[in-house]
């Protein structure tokens, strides 16, 4: 494929989150992805524009910046904040970890990230706030390791 | 995203409709609850059919609802995911608390 991005930025809201996820699977089905591809990246963005829109920004005024790039026979999605911030990302990459358990966070956001696309790093963006970034390479799944 | 209920034989049957994320996760959260807070039923039956989009948060909603059902020792079953929804529920270990049915 052609080399292709799109980025936008939007009020770290949650009814974003719906805009978001969309606007992705949008833009990546120009490359033909399977249906089962298309719903792991929007599960992924979900995950990662929630993580913005409930721990970015304590005080509830903040932008999300969402940038997809297309190369080759893979997507790159890169979602950050200027946030707060995670202090310890290795922690927050642990399956069930929450910094709110008295909220019904199942802390799987991380986890469903990694597993669900071929890729994810976590950074910092810039001096403060948060980068994921995530790749998905589409006709991968059949290398997926299935889950029992 | 909506929620319809209904009481029968014993049985309170949700269908969830439309997509469950941090957005809509509130609302549904409370419906829930108002609708398990009404009527005498020994079992819960959650109907995905109609649920076209789940990510963690919803996870997190299905579990809460799953620790108040369980102090009033009231099981809840899951039927008719995608095989979306199925995938996530598999990573999460959610059938665990919620097996699935036919």
């Amino acid at each position: 494929m052609k080399k292709n991005y799109m980025e936008i930025k939007f009020k770290a809201i949650g009814i974003n989150e719906m805009f978001a996820r969309t606007v992705v699977a949008a833009f990546c089905l120009q490359y033909d992805p399977s249906l089962e591809e298309i719903n792991d990246i929007k599960t992924a963005v979900s995950e990662a524009v929630t993580n913005a829109v409930v721990h970015a920004y304590p005080n509830g005024d903040g932008e999300v910046c969402l940038r997809v790039e297309a190369e080759n026979n893979s997507v790159k999605i890169i979602v950050s904040d200027k946030g707060i911030g995670i202090k310890d990302m290795e922690k927050a990459r642990e399956p069930f970890y929450t910094t709110k358990p008295n909220e019904e966070r199942s802390g799987m956001g991380f986890t469903i990230m990694e597993s669900f696309m071929d890729e994810l790093k976590l950074s910092k963006n810039g001096d403060k706030g948060l980068q994921v970034e995530m790749t998905k390479v589409f006709g991968s799944s059949a290398q997926t390791p299935e889950i029992c | 995203m909506k929620l319809k209920s209904r009481l029968y034989n014993g049985t309170m049957y949700v269908l969830l409709c439309g997509e469950l994320d941090e957005h809509s996760a509130t609302h549904i959260r409370e419906e829930m609850d108002k609708a398990f807070s009404s009527g005498i039923f020994k079992q819960i039956i959650i109907d995905l059919s109609e649920l076209e989009f789940m990510d963690s948060t919803g996870v997190g909603v299905l579990i809460g609802r799953y620790k108040k059902m369980k102090e009033r020792g009231i099981p809840i079953y899951i039927c008719n995911p995608s095989t979306h929804a199925e995938k996530i529920f598999k990573m999460t270990g959610l059938y665990e608390l919620m097996p699935k049915i036919i």
